[in-house]
């Protein structure tokens, strides 16, 4: 407690030389949650969305289905289970039928994949109810990403060819009936979605799907024949991989704010022990022993980060709460990052980040206290209090 | 009470390395002191006047020989006895006063109390007495920096006296004063020695400090040349 009062008047008493210290000390606090907030945010949503507009509660694979092998999608598919089939609409099932095949736009040539979904499903947000088109043509929606590479818009024709199940290839204008917004990319770059009843008779697999994604609220996924149940997690573990890549730049900027902490304080502690050598020498003159005055100065440098955790809560937590309210907006198109990012993301902080942040910066800040300090330990006091200590 | 010996110094030496030697600075001292004594240990620089304060304050210990400070001595000391020997019995005033800069003129002279962990209601009232027996209780919100030589050294003497130790160490407390600040401070502390009954002794070469000593200890080379009492009328 002694130690504490001392430290505490000395750390006052030193005005304009403390008070620099914890305000960069804070500013390190600072970055280091909104860094950490956001790419916890960052994440966050990446998931939520990926869930909201592609996993939903989980997914059927094909047995031969191989998204990485594009050679696999000529096999992968079958009838669609009995107890799923003809429930359309409802929120438990969504088939999706998967194919290669090419389109054309404005001449060139482009290879696609094209997707089948039911128009009544809703089991993910995808806008499908603009694939219930009127006779005679075969509506298809895009992402946004597809319609800029392909300088596709609404309403615009467009030849899509593709090979049916007998290896026949086949060709049709298709007619892009929306265009729809998403942050995730697997639903948009490089795919064409059409209504699932019309692929199955355009790929002559009636009634048969590649995939099947199951509600957000079905409680148990049944075992099927020569269909892979792949849960939540499963799919999601692309994404979660990305995340701890990228969550490897985070502890860089981490590392770096941490660096600047220490620097501060460090330089600090160095100064103040060749700097106050006769008030050490008081001290021990005094009557505190050596070790105690190790104490007192390590205490000092520690406390640095207990006044700038205070001083960063005063224009910190206004700061940080506004932006987790309001979002911070992203100027950049984030399709080539490899993971969704919308175009305000929303940090979030928590109270294990802050408090984790908050602690380590303490631990840091005592160890690089206590190294320099530890040299007050060999002093001789009678040198000391002459100032005569180089 | 001046025949109680507090200090007792028996053949006492100390050396320091120098090059590939050694450099004596005190060799072979044997002094006593009694409680309430107000002496002069004299001598030009380097005569080893300064290593036998240190010493006797518990700040060094001896090469040979014996320093006994109040019943303990100081060569067989743990660091923790030392210090709470320091703590308890013994104030120091130095040359350049050693303020703490960050301090006010109060929160210095209190510091010697909060180590010893008296209460709040105590120790201001302390604090206040030490500050009146130097005549600075107008000062006691002032920083150092804000005080002039004599008033920085009054209160390095309050913060030495207020803890009422059974002795004080002076090194050269007149160094950085003028004459008339050096008559005002000694005079301060020959009446708190006469009425709180405290030792002081004072390492000096300056001549109105050994003017005012009862007792003048010459030391030459380490050594004690003199030894003399002045007789007062």
């Amino acid at each position: 407690m002694l130690a504490f009062k001392l430290a505490l008047r000395n750390l006052l008493g030193a005005g304009l030389r403390t008070w620099l210290n914890v305000i960069v000390l804070s500013f390190s606090f600072i970055v280091i949650i909104w860094t950490k907030g956001l790419l916890e945010g960052w994440d966050r949503q990446a998931k939520h969305d990926m869930i909201s507009w592609e996993i939903a509660g989980g997914q059927y694979w094909h047995h031969l289905f191989d998204p990485y092998d594009p050679f696999t999608l000529t096999d992968s598919h079958g009838t669609v289970p009995q107890q799923f089939a003809g429930q359309s609409g409802d929120t438990s099932i969504a088939p999706v039928l998967i194919t290669q095949g090419t389109i054309y736009p404005q001449g060139r040539m482009q290879s696609v994949i094209i997707k089948g979904i039911d128009p009544d499903q809703n089991v993910i947000e995808l806008p499908t109810s603009a694939l219930s088109a009127g006779e005679g043509e075969i509506p298809a929606i895009i992402g946004e990403g597809m319609a800029t590479s392909t300088g596709l818009k609404k309403g615009d024709n467009v030849i899509l060819r593709w090979r049916d199940r007998n290896g026949t290839f086949d060709a049709s204008e298709i007619t892009i009936a929306s265009v729809f917004k998403t942050t995730v990319p697997t639903v948009d770059v490089g795919q064409v979605w059409l209504p699932l009843e019309k692929l199955q008779e355009m790929m002559l697999m009636p009634g048969e799907a590649t995939i099947l994604i199951t509600g957000k609220d079905m409680s148990s996924a049944p075992v099927l024949d020569d269909w892979i149940y792949k849960t939540r997690e499963d799919l999601l573990s692309d994404v979660e991989m990305i995340i701890k890549s990228k969550s490897a730049i985070g502890i860089i900027i981490w590392g770096i704010m941490l660096l600047m902490a220490m620097l501060a304080v460090f330089d600090t502690q160095v100064l103040s022990i060749f700097r106050r050598q006769k008030e050490i020498g008081t001290y021990v003159a005094m009557g505190m022993t050596r070790g105690q005055v190790v104490g007192l100065f390590t205490l000092e440098g520690a406390m640095h980060s207990v006044l700038a955790a205070l001083v960063g809560a005063v224009y910190g937590i206004p700061l940080l709460m506004t932006q987790s309210a309001r979002g911070v907006a992203i100027p950049l198109n984030s399709s080539d990052f490899g993971i969704s990012m919308a175009e305000r993301l929303y940090p979030v902080y928590s109270l294990g980040l802050i408090a984790g942040t908050v602690l380590t910066v303490f631990i840091v800040t005592s160890i690089v206290s206590y190294w320099p300090a530890r040299k007050i330990a060999k002093m001789n006091p009678t040198e000391a209090l002459r100032g005569r200590i180089q | 009470m001046e025949n109680e010996k507090i200090i007792k110094i028996e053949g006492l030496k100390k050396h320091f390395p120098m090059g590939t030697g050694r450099f004596t600075a005190l060799n072979g001292i044997d002094l006593t002191f009694g409680r309430g004594e107000f002496a002069g240990i004299i001598g030009p620089s380097g005569s080893g006047k300064t290593t036998l304060l240190n010493i006797i304050g518990s700040l060094d210990v001896p090469s040979e020989g014996s320093a006994v400070i109040l019943g303990q001595s100081v060569g067989s000391l743990t660091p923790a006895a030392s210090a709470a020997l320091r703590k308890s019995q013994l104030g120091f005033i130095f040359q350049t006063y050693n303020l703490f800069q960050v301090y006010t003129v109060f929160e210095n002279v209190e510091f010697p109390l909060l180590l010893q962990g008296i209460d709040s209601s105590r120790r201001r009232q302390m604090v206040l007495d030490a500050l009146e027996w130097v005549g600075l209780t107008d000062k006691i919100k002032s920083r150092p920096a804000q005080l002039s030589g004599g008033e920085s050294q009054r209160v390095a003497i309050a913060r030495a006296m207020v803890k009422r130790p059974a002795i004080v160490l002076a090194d050269e407390p007149t160094a950085n004063l003028d004459a008339a600040n050096s008559h005002h401070i000694l005079q301060t502390m020959e009446k708190l020695n006469r009425e709180l009954d405290t030792t002081f002794l004072f390492a000096t070469h300056d001549e109105k400090v050994i003017g005012y000593v009862r007792r003048k200890i010459f030391l030459a080379d380490g050594k004690v040349a003199k030894d003399e009492l002045v007789i007062q009328n």
